[in-house]
């Protein structure tokens, strides 16, 4: 699935060259490396540009799966309110890891996932970018291994986050802490929204992966009918071996046609509607991030105030301490600022991210159903034709 | 509506009697490809829409309701035949396979009428096309010049005669067997009898010992466990379903359609007038009395010759049934199963092909179950995957807050319908080929009677060895009082009197011999005979079942290639760019 190949205009470089501004990259070539249980698979990672931030028109570098896990993180430790691209999940099951069907799917997602950063136009300007399209791969090893402490998130932190956000909802509910929360019913809305979504793409994506099993399952039930049958045409010979024979070997290209179709509808239906609920995931993941900063912002605000009075009561008094409690203010109010500043970032973006998801996601939906109904078609078309050209045969058989 | 006896069918020349049949050569009607709807395949089921892949072009079109909005009302059932010609423009050139889409097979359709039916040569009916569902008043067939049609039904309770020695008296279940024929032997046009599942059992074993060496349709299992297991009424369900196939395949066999014992057993009011299995301690009872006769050399009694051609069975024939079972052990070289000494190679070659064909067919028709099981869940979770899409499609449209949306929805939507279109079609494509590629399954079913022919024609055999050796000792023993009497003068009269009754022995024995070696070329012809019948048959079956398979999912798959059309069309808008 190729999204977001678009060409992208820069929002800056004042300094642009007469051609226009482009930033694309292509992540190919997986190749597995290392033995045993250290092994992985690398890929190489294309870049093209001509930003003046960039080193040159053209980078390949070596990359691998936890290398773009870093740049996710980065990205979304830094660029809060934007919905981070997802990446595909870490696979669980040893003997899938290097089935060649699972690593072209990773390396599709992960092409797209590179793309779609590259195509935003915040996160297409981000210094983990760069590093990470053009840094040698000792750097990257080194910068891969330096994530620590509360920097470090990997994926199954950003449940740890949503289970924080959610115990704090159900201290609320316990009565043990004030609520901390938006009263914004727009907000609640889309939160709610989120959440169902995820929900209803789950079952969508569970059905999508069983027709690509039934899809395999027909394939190969054809390929042993069409064997018996034409054992049977063996044993029978004569006109109706022949018959026999020819349903036969039908049966079987049939089944080759099924097999292809399985491997298309997971490429093209299956992949992106997982793409989707990653997608969802991202942004609840951006949900949590907002009521951390929410949750900041008020008690920051909270402190402010009461520093104030104190303040104020100290200056009355004329004390000595003023000065301190004036400085230590200071220092709170910026602190303040700062998170009330990046809380309203957050919302603003958020806003803006949501239209663009949509519509996103509209196209997204309208190619893979699109592929979908073509490749079904397709198939059902082969089906009818290979039989239909059956039944002349068929028929001389009858009468001879 | 005996007509003309055209077509070459065989009935013409089918006999009532038993001694008649003995010199039956099944004539051969079925050469005619233009009726190549076979009569075993009839009789195998009730699935005659298979005469309609016959004639691809004919106009026996069903419409299908499927291309309407499946949200809207579920699927009916069809079951309807619109005689009008093809609805839809065909998609490919002629004929419009599309469009032919073949009827349930339920089981009074298409009168399974013992099977010829030619639904688009009707020359001598009227209104064959308006079928309606469960009555069985099928037009009568228009090539073939008489048939019956038997229906079983409306199974009862009743209750065991009190003097039953079981006690607390047992109840069983009686069906309804109606019959309707054009045959002069019924004296009738229709008529019925309400039999027990013990009568079937009588019927089948007394046809068994009538027609031994022809392929009889083996009759429903007695399953006395699945009677344990299931409910009553599936039970009585299931075993109706059975009895009405069997006796329909019994009534398309050419010699026993005509047999005594199936008219009786179809006609005649009250108890069944045909001799009931008994078991073999009464057997042995009766024969009790004739065996110190036997022994002592008496047997003054004329052994009827059927009587002796039947392979030994039970204590009536206990005697003969140690010699044979003697026999066979000398037969017997390596401890392995007693060859009966078949010299004929042909035949040998034959059954082993039989058994080949078996277990090919047994391997076929168990991969078409898998087939059929993979293409029923294709159909459901296609279903199910529509419907996922349906509730996303309105959960978009209720939480819409987006334009974006509202489009998502609507693409969801046109692809959630196809999917729950496209998932129909496969369910009734599914229900069509079990009903095609059952053929498999019910011709290995037919195994079973031409087991039992060839086990007629080995005991038949086995039964005139054991004559030739028994007469060969016999006449042994005759030399020997001969030469030992000869060398006393004035032979007393006990020794003459020996002489005599072995000589009558040897008289007896001979004729004996002689009925079971006509009877055991009987049989032979009987086997070849029904072999080729058989072969046939078979080869017609398969080949309709094979265009019925074909067509099938021509018909269907195009369908379905219609509906994703149609969406690939709505949404070529955001078709790739590069693909």
């Amino acid at each position: 699935m190729e999204q977001q190949r678009s060409v992208t205009a820069s929002s800056q470089s004042p300094r642009s060259p007469s051609s226009q501004p482009y930033l694309s990259v292509s992540v190919t070539d997986p190749v597995k490396l290392g033995n045993g249980v250290q092994a992985y698979v690398s890929y190489r990672v294309i870049t093209k540009t001509n930003f003046p931030e960039y080193q040159g028109p053209e980078k390949i570098v070596i990359r691998r799966y936890s290398d773009f896990i870093w740049l996710r993180d980065r990205l979304f430790e830094k660029y809060k309110g934007i919905f981070i691209p997802p990446l595909p999940e870490k696979s669980a099951v040893e003997k899938f890891r290097f089935s060649a069907e699972f690593i072209e799917m990773r390396r599709q997602a992960l092409d797209i996932f590179v793309n779609r950063v590259a195509s935003h136009h915040e996160l297409q300007q981000s210094e983990d970018l760069r590093t990470f399209l053009q840094a040698d791969e000792e750097t990257m090893e080194r910068l891969r291994s330096q994530e620590t402490g509360i920097f470090k998130k990997r994926p199954a932190d950003f449940m740890q986050i949503f289970k924080d956000v959610q115990s704090k909802v159900s201290d609320v509910v316990l009565g043990k802490e004030k609520p901390v929360e938006e009263s914004n019913p727009e907000y609640e809305k889309l939160k709610h929204y989120i959440f169902e979504l995820e929900n209803h793409l789950a079952e969508a994506q569970k059905h999508a992966y069983r027709l690509v099993k039934r899809h395999r399952e027909l394939g190969q039930s054809l390929s042993d009918f069409g064997k018996a049958v034409k054992l049977l045409g063996a044993c029978e010979g004569n006109s109706l071996g022949i018959a026999f024979s020819e349903l036969g070997a039908k049966a079987e290209t049939l089944s080759v046609k099924l097999q292809k179709e399985a491997h298309q509808l997971l490429m093209n239906f299956e992949e992106p509607l997982k793409d989707y609920m990653r997608a969802v995931q991202s942004i609840k993941a951006t949900i949590a991030e907002r009521a951390n900063a929410f949750r900041r912002h008020c008690e920051l605000a909270e402190t402010i105030k009461l520093k104030e009075i104190n303040l104020n009561k100290l200056s009355l008094i004329r004390s000595d301490r003023v000065g301190e409690a004036e400085m230590e203010y200071n220092e709170l109010k910026a602190e303040s600022d700062e998170a009330t500043q990046t809380f309203e970032t957050i919302v603003r973006l958020m806003n803006e991210e949501i239209v663009c998801f949509q519509e996103q996601k509209t196209l997204d939906m309208g190619t893979a159903f699109h592929e979908f109904a073509k490749g079904q078609a397709r198939l059902a078309n082969g089906i009818a034709d290979a039989w239909r050209s059956l039944l002349p045969k068929l028929e001389s058989c009858s009468s001879s | 509506m005996m007509g003309s006896e055209t077509e070459g069918f065989e009935e013409g020349h089918l006999f009532a009697s038993k001694e008649e049949m003995e010199n039956l050569v099944i004539d051969d009607p079925l050469n005619d490809t233009k009726s190549s709807y076979s009569n075993y395949r009839s009789a195998m089921s009730s699935s005659s829409a298979i005469s309609e892949t016959h004639h691809p072009l004919s106009p026996s079109i069903l419409v299908t309701p499927a291309e309407s909005d499946p949200l809207l009302f579920p699927l009916p059932y069809r079951d309807i035949q619109n005689p009008s010609g093809p609805k839809e423009s065909s998609y490919i050139e002629p004929p419009a396979y599309a469009d032919v889409i073949f009827s349930p097979f339920d089981g009074d359709h298409f009168g399974d009428v013992n099977g010829v039916e030619s639904p688009s040569r009707n020359s001598d009916n009227s209104g064959r096309f308006s079928r309606s569902l469960g009555s069985s008043s099928s037009s009568p067939l228009a090539s073939s010049s008489d048939y019956i049609k038997i229906t079983v039904s409306n199974p009862q309770k009743e209750q065991e005669a009190t003097n039953s020695i079981v006690p607390g008296g047992g109840t069983y279940v009686t069906y309804l067997i109606t019959t309707r024929t054009n045959l002069p032997e019924f004296g009738g046009p229709e008529f019925s009898v309400r039999r027990r599942f013990r009568d079937v059992v009588t019927l089948s074993d007394r046809l068994a010992e009538s027609y031994r060496g022809l392929f009889i349709p083996p009759r429903p299992d007695k399953s006395v466990v699945e009677s344990q297991v299931m409910h009553k009424q599936e039970f009585v369900e299931q075993r109706r379903v059975a009895l009405e196939k069997y006796l329909r395949r019994l009534a398309a066999h050419p010699v026993i359609k005509r047999s005594d014992e199936l008219r009786v057993f179809l006609q005649v009011q009250g108890k069944l007038p045909l001799p009931t299995t008994t078991d073999v301690a009464s057997r042995m009872l009766d024969g009790a009395v004739n065996l110190p006769r036997q022994l002592l050399g008496e047997s003054s009694s004329v052994v009827a010759p059927h009587e002796v051609v039947q392979p030994a069975k039970g204590g009536r024939d206990l005697l003969r049934l140690f010699k044979e079972l003697k026999q066979s052990m000398a037969n017997d070289w390596g401890g392995s199963r007693p060859p009966v000494v078949e010299e004929d190679k042909e035949f040998l070659e034959k059954k082993e092909r039989m058994n080949e064909l078996e277990q090919q067919l047994t391997n076929a028709s168990q991969q078409a179950e898998s087939l059929v099981k993979a293409q029923q869940d294709m159909g459901e979770t296609t279903g199910e995957l529509g419907l996922a899409f349906i509730k996303l499609t309105k959960f978009e449209n209720e939480e819409v807050v987006f334009d974006s949306q509202k489009v998502r929805a609507n693409e969801m939507k046109g692809f959630a319908t196809a999917a729950v279109k496209a998932s129909r079609f496969y369910r009734e494509l599914n229900a069509q080929t079990v009903k095609h590629l059952d053929t498999l399954h019910e011709h290995l079913g037919l195994m079973l009677a031409v087991h039992s022919a060839f086990s007629d024609r080995s005991s038949a055999l086995l039964t005139v060895q054991t004559l030739l050796s028994e007469l060969s000792s016999l006449q042994s023993r005759a030399e020997k009082l001969e030469a030992a009497s000869s060398k006393i003068f004035g032979a007393d009269k006990s020794r003459i009197r020996k002489t005599e009754e072995l000589n009558e022995t040897i008289r007896v024995t001979e004729d004996a011999k002689n009925v079971a070696v006509r009877e055991y070329e009987r049989i032979k012809e009987n086997n070849r005979t029904e072999l080729e019948r058989f072969d046939r048959e078979r080869k017609a079956d398969l080949l309709n079942m094979m265009k019925g398979f074909v067509l099938n999912q021509v018909g269907y798959t195009e369908k379905i290639a219609n509906v994703w059309t149609k969406v690939a069309e709505e949404t070529s808008g955001y078709a790739k760019e590069s693909s």
